[in-house]
């Protein structure tokens, strides 16, 4: 083919050239035959982010790679782990008075409680709350240092979200009047928890933009603990096609291990500057995940000399302990399973009945992320047949 | 009964819902159909009344943007253009059209009086009269701006009606995809850039030379406004019974636009046009058409893709994606929200 264009566009067009991907999958599908004639019947590789699991469907991935390896969601959605009652505090805080910041897909997030007939902050802003939609925390910091309303922000992410928090607030650029409802999670734990909860899972996609942050290091327990083989990615098609046939060449060839394939931006110890504010600022603490529970050290939580922007501490509320943890789904919706790879969308009684990109009643219907929500946008809900 | 919500309103899913729901369950056979002519039972650009010699076509739309002002147009220019077009999509010629200001108390007058000399300018240019409407003011705050109502009544020799397409037909897009869609996006999030120009215009010098070469060959016209060209071809592929197969890598969308698209989460597919066309043609003539197009100054215009019997194993509009892969064109659902990281 022709190229042309600036140096962005013809990056993209590299990493998206449909003669490059059928040669990838030629070799997918010679692997494949090896492992069938080995007796192995599926190989299910989980891509651990929401954004390979748009890239997965977007791009139609399932459609070209032979049947019997299946591509799985996984945890990688950070609105969608959200525990309700984060939200549930949220809509509370700002139905008292408080102004509320959040991103534009947590400012939709349904809570499993009601507060006051308010589900989300939304609702909360049909209902006359000041809620405030932003694109970053800083944006955030920056209007609430203009009044003097108390103020808090819904504070969800991984690791690659996170540090903005923790630079924001090791920098004193976060005024007095602004608390955070601290929701940050990381991502390894929940990989293990996922694993070991699946239980088939022969191989891993690895987040890219989680490990330009902490380094693909993380990922190492993935081969040495449980051997399944590991490839860090990127996020265009041509990456995750170069990932799915890394993965079935290390199973091909016995020979498990962690492997970079989204080497333009990740390292294996990752950004050491980002990694030391993170812990400047926080604690790693057991942590509860939407539909899932509590899992050992995959949260951030604000540090003893930060605690005057911690919202829960600053409004005399509490975090739920392990104990007092309880399921936080509706009814009938299965987005825990969908989380850990272990039920599909299309698995779900709602998905596209009661529960739409519209009017969405599962956590993962609502953020661009979210498995369900990609399915529903993009057309995975059946694979399409070979198009003659 | 739930709330109204945005999403309701966003020309996807919930505003065919909505519509169905909201009113066409509620008329008697008579009232939503017209012998010979088209009424509410295939919903389309416009109506048509049959009259001797032809139909008189005619349709109605309220047009709201913020910002008012944008790159490429403003409220006025899109309330006029965007009735003209849906008239011409039916095939007809525009003669007149009536309209409805509402205005919010307050507003800068110079800034109504801006709106409505440029919906009165591209009227002048077509050489459609405006015959009639209605000014009122609401007080501050119950409305946000400016809000215009146009009414359009044009004259078709023969409709060019949706529900016409047959397999085998090419679908060609007659300019750039999105254009209109991102502008307005771009200005909402206060993006500085001269990168996003919306291409609202009226059709007229597109649609009435492509009438009269090709009237038996253009079996659809369509202008993707909201909803975008996804929901354009859905509705396509529903009401002819067809399967419509797009190739991603035939699209024409500029690259800002699919950077902004990326940048925000969204499928540049569910993006308005505001003038741009989707032409379903008989493959035969479908290469002439498009050196008409280009001709008529649509150098963008080309095929996207095709109209396919419908098969079961198929959904109603596929796409063959860039990597060779396919996945189904879903219809645009819900409203559209920035994503996080």
């Amino acid at each position: 083919m022709e190229y042309s264009g600036d140096l962005r566009t013809l990056t993209k067009t590299v990493f998206r050239d449909g003669v490059l991907a059928s040669e990838i999958v030629k070799l997918i599908r010679g692997y494949w035959d090896l492992l069938r004639s080995n007796g192995i019947e599926e190989v299910k590789i989980m891509n651990f982010c929401g954004t390979h699991e748009y890239t997965s469907t977007h791009y139609g991935i399932r459609s070209i790679l032979p049947r019997g390896v299946t591509l799985i969601a996984g945890p990688g959605c950070p609105v969608c782990i959200t525990p309700s009652f984060y939200v549930e505090s949220a809509v509370k805080l700002a139905l008292e008075g408080l102004t509320v910041y959040t991103y534009g897909d947590s400012y939709r997030l349904p809570a499993v409680k009601e507060i006051e007939g308010c589900k989300s902050l939304s609702d909360a802003r049909m209902m006359g709350a000041d809620v405030r939609v932003v694109y970053s925390f800083l944006d955030a910091a920056k209007d609430a240092a203009k009044h003097t309303n108390p103020s808090t922000f819904l504070a969800v992410g991984f690791e690659t979200t996170c540090p903005a928090y923790a630079s924001a607030l090791a920098s004193g650029l976060v005024p007095n009047n602004l608390t955070l409802i601290m929701a940050g999670r990381l991502t390894p734990p929940a990989a293990r928890f996922a694993v070991e909860r699946v239980g088939t899972v022969s191989g891993v996609i690895a987040p890219g933009h989680v490990s330009t942050i902490t380094g693909a290091g993380v990922w190492r327990f993935l081969p040495e603990e449980y051997r399944i083989p590991t490839v860090v990615a990127g996020f265009e098609p041509i990456d995750v096609l170069i990932a799915v046939a890394l993965i079935l060449r290390q199973m091909v060839e016995g020979d498990t291990r962690l492997m970079i394939e989204y080497s333009r931006t990740v390292t294996m110890e990752g950004n050491t500057r980002a990694k030391r504010v993170l812990s400047q600022v926080f604690d790693i603490v057991d942590a509860a995940w939407r539909g899932i529970g509590f899992i050992e050290n995959s949260g951030y939580a604000l540090k003893e000399n930060f605690r005057e922007h911690d919202a829960f501490e600053q409004n005399g509320m509490k975090e739920p302990s392990w104990e007092e943890w309880s399921h936080d789904l509706l009814p009938g919706c299965i987005c825990g399973q969908v989380i850990l790879g272990a039920a599909k969308p299309t698995d779900c009684r709602l998905f596209m009945k009661g529960c739409t990109p519209g009017t969405p009643y599962g956590p993962c219907m609502v953020s661009a992320e979210g498995a369900c929500s990609i399915w529903a946008r993009m057309g995975g809900r059946e694979a399409v047949a070979e198009v003659p | 009964m739930g709330k109204v919500s945005l999403a309701h309103g966003s020309g996807g899913v919930e505003t065919s819902l909505l519509f169905r729901q909201l009113i066409l369950n509620h008329l008697p056979d008579w009232m939503k159909t017209l012998n010979n002519g088209l009424g509410l039972d295939f919903p389309d650009d416009s109506a048509a009344i049959p009259v001797p010699g032809g139909y008189v076509v005619t349709t109605i739309d309220s047009y709201t943007v913020s910002p008012i002002f944008f790159p490429g147009g403003d409220l006025g220019k899109l309330a006029a253009a965007g009735t003209l077009n849906d008239i011409l999509m039916l095939g007809g010629k525009p003669v007149a059209v009536l309209d409805a200001i509402v205005v919010e108390e307050g507003t800068d007058m110079a800034d109504l009086y801006r709106v409505v000399n440029s919906m009165i300018s591209v009227l002048r240019e077509e050489g459609v009269r405006l015959m009639g409407g209605d000014i009122k003011v609401m007080p501050s705050r119950q409305l946000d701006g400016i809000l215009i109502t146009t009414s359009g009544i044009g004259f078709a020799s023969k409709l060019i009606v949706d529900k016409n397409i047959k397999p085998g037909d090419k679908i060609i897009i007659t300019g750039n995809i999105g254009d209109h869609g991102a502008a307005i996006l771009a200005a909402q999030q206060k993006i500085q850039t001269d990168e996003f120009r919306s291409d609202v215009a009226p059709l007229t010098r597109l649609m009435i030379p492509l009438i009269e070469s090709f009237s038996d060959s253009i079996h659809a016209a369509r202008d993707p406004t909201r909803g975008g060209v996804a929901m354009a071809l859905n509705d396509w592929a529903r009401s002819s019974d067809t399967t419509i197969v797009i190739y991603e890598s035939e699209l024409p969308i500029r690259e800002p636009v699919v950077n902004l698209c990326e940048m925000m989460g969204i499928d540049p597919l569910s993006l308005a046009s505001e003038g741009t066309a989707l032409l379903a043609v008989h493959p035969d003539q479908a290469d002439q058409v498009i050196s008409l197009l280009h001709e008529l100054g649509y150098r963008e215009a080309k095929a996207i893709g095709e109209a396919r019997e419908k098969t079961s194993s198929l959904g109603l509009v596929v796409l063959k994606t860039v990597i060779g892969g396919a996945r189904i064109l879903e219809p645009p659902s819900g409203e559209i929200v920035p994503r996080i990281c």
